[in-house]
């Protein structure tokens, strides 16, 4: 067993999850049974092969240059409401669970 | 009128050519549609919601124009269904999640906006596996969907209401979304045809991200024609998803019938290995012997590390999820838990009532993959691999023009067949996650079917940005197959 039950605890709480008993255990069954599929990986020696974070960095832009360079068409005035206008409140708020009109309203933040 | 229109033969060109002709009306051809969804969609389960008033009121302008006898756009009238991770502005648009129960984006998805624009009428969403995790639909959060083909198997997943709308002809054409095979194995499942264009061919603005660098929006269709018609429509740069490429769209659908004699298909052999079920086998030899008879020159070709794919997809994918879907926390939208103590339990409760089991799997998956002390032996481990895969695919695509295969190592399997062991449905993405993680175009064809009757599913794979390839190459397939 590589998942323990205290490694699931401390996972949920980082990805603010609470997870209720049954879960938890079913959590460290799942997860070690994904966990020993994905080490066949480690039959791979990678030492000298680079990370690939994401595609576009390798293909369909000009070739001729490297990196950011390459995003140069993305990249645009930092203008204010430079491609299209800010939701006016109520549109942005709309969706709220609790909003005052003008602010999202959460729970106390600092307990006393 | 629309009496005389067979709903089933109906294409983007026939629908369009009869509000053009004035056989029937936009209107009268979306109402017909909802008619169809009503009495079939019960047994199916394919939409959640339907956008009666937006479809009509863009019906009444498309007829307005036929009316008036200007020039119609190339999909006017079309009714078109979409997945629900697009968002719709006014539409409730839910990601097949209870956490976004109640969500009404106030914006339209780009790649939605542009089929309107061309004059498509927008039906409604349809179900998938909640934030596209899934292979068989059943993750979600609302209903399962029933294959049209045999209701007691899956559509596959994730977008198997996409699929399962055109197989039962509730659209014309849908939009799904494909992050590891979520168009292409519904594709296959149901018949039909998915395309998942190239990484950065069409905007994901308003796409709710999964895995961003592995998320695509992609059409599902009954004929590859009508694939090649929705990529024109779809693609091209968006200034508001910088990932979009700015490279030119060509006329995919011009190039399509351009002959595929001399063009060189490759047969990777891991792709016949070990899971393969025989009867799909056979029927993708089949089909690579008639792409033969065409002219093409099959030539085999070696994708080593192909074995390797799903464990880094599952890594790569499950890291950038936690990543995502951490903007779920009850406070801008979506669900929030009642009666909560502080802020961090609100976070805590309003995420485990919101998520279903998948996402909440995948988010603990993902979050481990990245946690100090397992990021290089996972996450980073799983980007080296990636670009050996891709690399596989850059040394493949010196020898051939395109590669086929099955699109999945068997067809429709039966509800609740593998709910309970995530390994084995994860395992049902083998052909296809390795275009996600190389970022390559592919789409999946019919191929012939089962002594069950189930669809069997052909995969072409391209070089990147060469979608019009695949599309000729496939409609040449189809072409063929219907003679």
């Amino acid at each position: 067993m590589k998942v323990t039950e205290k490694d699931v605890a401390y996972v949920a709480d980082l990805a603010n999850l609470e997870l209720s008993e049954d879960e938890r255990a079913r959590m460290v069954r799942d997860l070690n049974s994904i966990l020993g599929y994905v080490d066949t990986l480690n039959e791979l020696d990678t030492t000298d092969v680079p990370p690939m974070a994401q595609v576009s960095d390798r293909y369909g832009l000009d070739e001729s240059k490297r990196g950011t360079e390459r995003f140069a068409y993305a990249s645009r005035e930092d203008v204010h409401e430079g491609l299209r206008k800010s939701f006016p409140h109520e549109i942005a708020l709309a969706n709220a669970p609790d909003s005052d009109g003008t602010f999202f309203k959460v729970p106390k933040v600092i307990e006393r | 009128m629309t009496d005389k229109l067979n709903l089933a033969s109906l294409t983007i060109e026939s629908a369009r050519s009869a509000v053009v002709g004035r056989k029937t009306s936009a209107a009268a051809l979306a109402e017909a549609f909802y008619a169809k969804i009503e009495s079939d969609d019960p047994r199916i389960g394919a939409y959640l919601v339907l956008s009666k008033e937006r479809a009509l009121a863009r019906a009444a302008e498309v007829d307005r124009l036929a009316e008036k006898g200007d020039g119609l756009p190339p999909l006017a009238g079309v009714p078109v269904g979409i997945k629900d991770v697009l968002v719709t502005k006014g539409v409730r648009t839910t990601a097949g999640s209870k956490i976004l129960g109640n969500y009404v984006p106030p914006y339209d998805c780009t790649a939605v906006a542009r089929l309107e624009a061309a004059g498509a009428v927008v039906l409604g969403k349809l179900n998938c596996d909640e934030f596209a995790m899934g292979s068989s639909n059943e993750n979600s959060a609302w209903k399962p969907v029933h294959n049209p083909r045999d209701l007691s198997r899956v559509p596959g997943g994730s977008s198997g209401g996409s699929a399962a709308a055109v197989a039962a002809d509730m659209a014309v054409a849908t939009l799904g979304s494909d992050t590891g095979g979520s168009i292409r194995q519904p594709a296959a499942f149901c018949g039909v045809v998915g395309l998942k264009p190239t990484y950065g061919r069409v905007s994901r603005y308003g796409l709710i991200a999964f895995a961003s660098s592995l998320d695509h929006i992609g059409p599902l269709t009954k004929t590859v024609k009508d694939a090649a018609i929705m990529l024109r429509t779809i693609a091209g740069r968006d200034p508001m998803d910088s990932t979009s490429a700015g490279l030119p769209v060509p006329d995919y659908v011009a190039e399509l019938e351009k002959p595929v004699k001399g063009l060189r298909v490759g047969v990777a052999k891991e792709y016949f290995g070990e899971g393969l079920e025989p009867e799909t086998r056979a029927a993708i030899e089949a089909a690579i012997q008639k792409l033969a008879k065409l002219g093409c020159e099959i030539v085999e070709v070696s994708l080593p590390h192909t074995k390797y794919a799903i464990p880094a997809y599952y890594l790569v994918a499950t890291a950038e999820a936690s990543s995502n879907l951490a903007r779920f926390d009850g406070v801008r939208y979506g669900h929030r838990a009642q009666g909560v103590r502080s802020l961090s339990d609100m976070y805590r409760r309003s995420r485990d009532e919101g998520f279903g089991p998948e996402v909440k799997r995948r988010i603990m998956l993902g979050t481990y993959a990245l946690s100090a002390g397992y990021y290089d032996a996972y996450y980073l481990k799983a980007q080296r691999v990636r670009t050996l895969l891709t690399r596989d695919f850059e040394e493949a695509f010196r020898k051939v023009d395109v590669i086929v295969g099955p699109t999945s190592p068997t067809p429709a399997f039966k509800l609740g067949e593998k709910v309970d062991d995530p390994l084995a449905m994860y395992l049902a993405d083998i052909y296809t996650v390795t275009a996600n993680l190389a970022g390559i175009p592919g789409i999946s064809i019919p191929a012939g079917q089962s002594k069950e009757k189930l669809p069997i599913g052909m995969q072409v794979f391209g070089k990147h940005f060469d979608e019009s390839t695949i599309l000729r190459v496939a409609n040449a397939y189809e072409k063929a197959a219907r003679n």
